[in-house]
């Protein structure tokens, strides 16, 4: 009997990815835990557009009129405030899930650049000290790697809250990647698989971590901002607390954003995405007359210029990349298509960061594969993506006949669909609808 | 806020007296960072937060009455005594130094402390030694629950008792208890007190100045079954 393809029909509800994962987990008995980001569909920054100069805008010619990129971040309380030359940072992401080359690259690119790079969980390398001429140093729930001498010659510091890839949880190095060199810098036997708490030890709350804003302010004599970094979740009253708590700058992580090793669970199931994230923040802070007055940084999935110029409009003073960066490196990219193999997957699909095989030699301890990514080569590759994203954000700012990106604003932007419309609170494109906003 | 310092001659060496009652915390701090040897008073500290943190020098500092959060955070080489009661996180993430509280500690003492030595003469609350990562902690009196909770490093001394769930997650950090223990957290186990955690604990309590004798302590530590995930042991998490 021969297969009749007229009665091959797919269930929408149990697709073949679905069937594959529950197939996996009766073998298993396991979740999936991956690196990289979300993968489904969500409505993101390709839902809106720019409304380009018209009869009632005036444009800026695009290649001779000057557009403005430069950002300073950390005004409200810090002696020493950041001062960028481009609207783009380097997120964090630790030293132990990437290696020391993709670090030194990533901070020789964001010097280059005028902008800065951070650190993660694990501390901060002498490699990524030298590179970075700006380096935020992040306080995480872990404290791996966290000690005053560090934070003293840190340019900012991000109390890390949560992450857009999993707000509310933790971490897991797993065992292979902790080298003898991760394992000193984290306090830990070697090859052990090394789990990063979800709550910070030492406070609960926002009138705690107000306190403890106050200790490192202490601590660094008042001198460089502080940042705090929330996964977007309930981003209102997140950001409201962040502002109470004495947050310089607030990073808001939509659920796109990346992650080194987490529950794929996690990662598609929890959080909100970007686009909502964006405005639900800027609404925060306009309603408490601290817009712009307190900094936003905004992640998760961010790609292009586009992407970023969309967000400014919005009202952020900045955005951060990782997964971007991650890929401008070389992440997925289609060379040594074995190594890929070998892990069970391809060019374009891959998320294993967690097993520390990555064949790009980013997100691995292993000398071998690291030394496929040399720090010179690989920070040309981001400071030349950095210098698109920003060309593409000058364009579309000149476009819309601003003279600074900062000038971008919502008024610039409509929605494709009615949910981006909503999320955004921009109008639906041809009409002057708002869902939920002006009904 | 007018800084009120007086500087007077104690003992051979220049001391400095900050009233909290009047001078600002930040001004002490400042003081405090800016020294490189010395000894500072610290007058009516009235629980205020963040006292004498974030020092790196080997200062005396010796405060009079109970303080706040975070008191010696993160200290490096100082050797600071608060004789009074310590509010949450007293020397949390300390590197090297010693702490004292002639009193008792709120929740977090000694939180995620890389080194040096902390010594609280009476009790301390809960997560007494949360993440602690080599620090020396000695508490004198009992501790509350979830101590030394994914401890790393270093040695938790309990002359008293401890709380329930002690050592949850632990890694390569040692507890020594000699009181009674309450529910054990997730893969601590007691082990054996060999004749060298005897000595060890034994100098330990002389160096810290506590009454106690080491063979009358038990040895918790992990049992390690957590160090890899594995799904058979999802329940223990």
């Amino acid at each position: 009997m021969t297969t009749d393809n007229k009665s091959l029909r797919p269930s929408a509800t149990f697709s073949q990815h679905v069937l594959d994962e529950i197939h996996r987990a009766a073998d298993e008995g396991i979740y999936e835990i991956r690196g990289f980001g979300a993968k489904r569909p969500l409505p993101n920054f390709d839902d809106l557009v720019f409304l380009g100069a018209s009869m009632s805008r005036y444009p800026l010619e695009g290649y001779r009129e000057k557009c403005a990129t430069d950002v300073v971040l950390g005004t409200r309380y810090a002696k020493k405030p950041i001062e960028l030359k481009i609207p783009i940072t380097i997120a964090g992401m630790s030293f132990g899930a990437l290696g020391a080359n993709a670090k030194e690259s990533l901070g020789r690119a964001a010097t280059a650049m005028g902008t800065s790079t951070t650190t993660g969980d694990g501390g901060m390398t002498e490699e990524e000290r030298q590179a970075s001429k700006t380096l935020i140093y992040q306080v995480l729930p872990s404290r791996y790697g966290l000690n005053p001498d560090d934070v003293r010659r840190a340019d900012a510091l991000e109390v890390v809250v949560g992450q857009g890839a999993k707000p509310g949880g933790g971490g897991m190095l797993l065992g292979h990647k902790i080298t003898a060199r991760v394992a000193e810098m984290r306090d830990l036997p070697e090859d052990i698989d090394q789990r990063s708490a979800c709550r910070h030890p030492d406070w609960t709350g926002p009138d705690d971590l107000k306190i403890k804003i106050q200790e490192l302010r202490e601590i660094t004599d008042w001198q460089i901002p502080i940042f705090i970094k929330v996964g977007a979740t309930r981003v209102s009253y997140d950001v409201a607390l962040a502002v109470k708590a004495g947050a310089d700058v607030i990073v808001v992580d939509g659920m796109q954003g990346g992650t080194a090793a987490t529950q794929d669970v996690f990662i598609e199931h929890v959080g909100i995405p970007t686009l909502p994230a964006v405005r639900m923040a800027v609404d925060a802070l306009q309603e408490l007359g601290m817009h712009r007055k307190v900094q936003l940084i905004i992640s998760g999935g961010i790609r292009s210029g586009a992407d970023a110029a969309k967000a400014l409009a919005l009202g952020a003073d900045a955005v951060s990349i990782g997964s971007a960066a991650m890929v401008a490196l070389g992440c997925n990219r289609a060379v040594f298509i074995e190594d890929y193999a070998a892990l069970g997957t391809a060019p374009g699909y891959c998320h294993h960061c967690h097993t520390g095989r990555c064949p790009v030699g980013i997100t691995t301890q292993d000398p071998q594969l690291e030394a496929r990514l040399q720090p010179e080569q690989g920070a040309r590759w981001v400071r030349n993506y950095l210098s698109t994203m920003v060309l593409e954000i000058q364009t579309l700012a000149r476009a819309c006949g601003k003279s600074h990106v900062l000038n971008l604003e919502p008024e610039d932007l409509v929605a494709l669909t009615v949910e981006a419309a909503a999320m955004a609170k921009v109008p639906l494109a041809g009409t002057d609808w708002i869902p939920g906003s002006n009904e | 806020m007018g800084t009120r310092t007086c500087h007077r001659v104690y003992l051979g060496s220049l001391m400095t007296t900050f009233d909290l009652n009047t001078d600002s915390v930040r001004a002490l701090n400042q003081s405090l960072h800016d020294a490189s040897s010395g000894h500072t008073s610290v007058t009516k500290p009235g629980g205020q937060h963040c006292i004498a943190c974030g020092i790196d020098a080997a200062l005396e500092v010796s405060i009079d009455g109970h303080v706040g959060y975070y008191c010696a955070g993160m200290n490096q080489e100082a050797h600071i005594t608060i004789t009074g009661n310590a509010g949450p996180g007293v020397a949390e993430n300390i590197m090297s130094g010693t702490v004292r509280v002639k009193g008792n500690a709120s929740q977090y003492a000694g939180a995620s402390g890389h080194g040096g030595t902390l010594i609280i003469e009476g009790d301390a609350s809960s997560r007494c030694g949360i993440s602690m990562k080599g620090v020396d902690i000695v508490v004198a009196g009992s501790v509350g629950h979830m101590s030394a909770f994914m401890a790393q490093k270093g040695r938790l001394v309990i002359c008293g008792d401890a709380g329930d769930f002690l050592g949850d997650s632990i890694y390569e950090a040692c507890i020594y208890v000699r009181g009674a223990v309450g529910e054990l957290g997730a893969d601590c186990i007691e082990k054996e007190m060999t004749d060298q955690h005897v000595q060890d604990l034994t100098q330990l309590l002389a160096a810290t100045g506590i009454d106690a004798a080491a063979d009358e302590f038990r040895r918790y530590g992990s049992a390690r079954k957590l160090y890899h995930f594995d799904i058979d042991h999802a329940n223990d998490y």
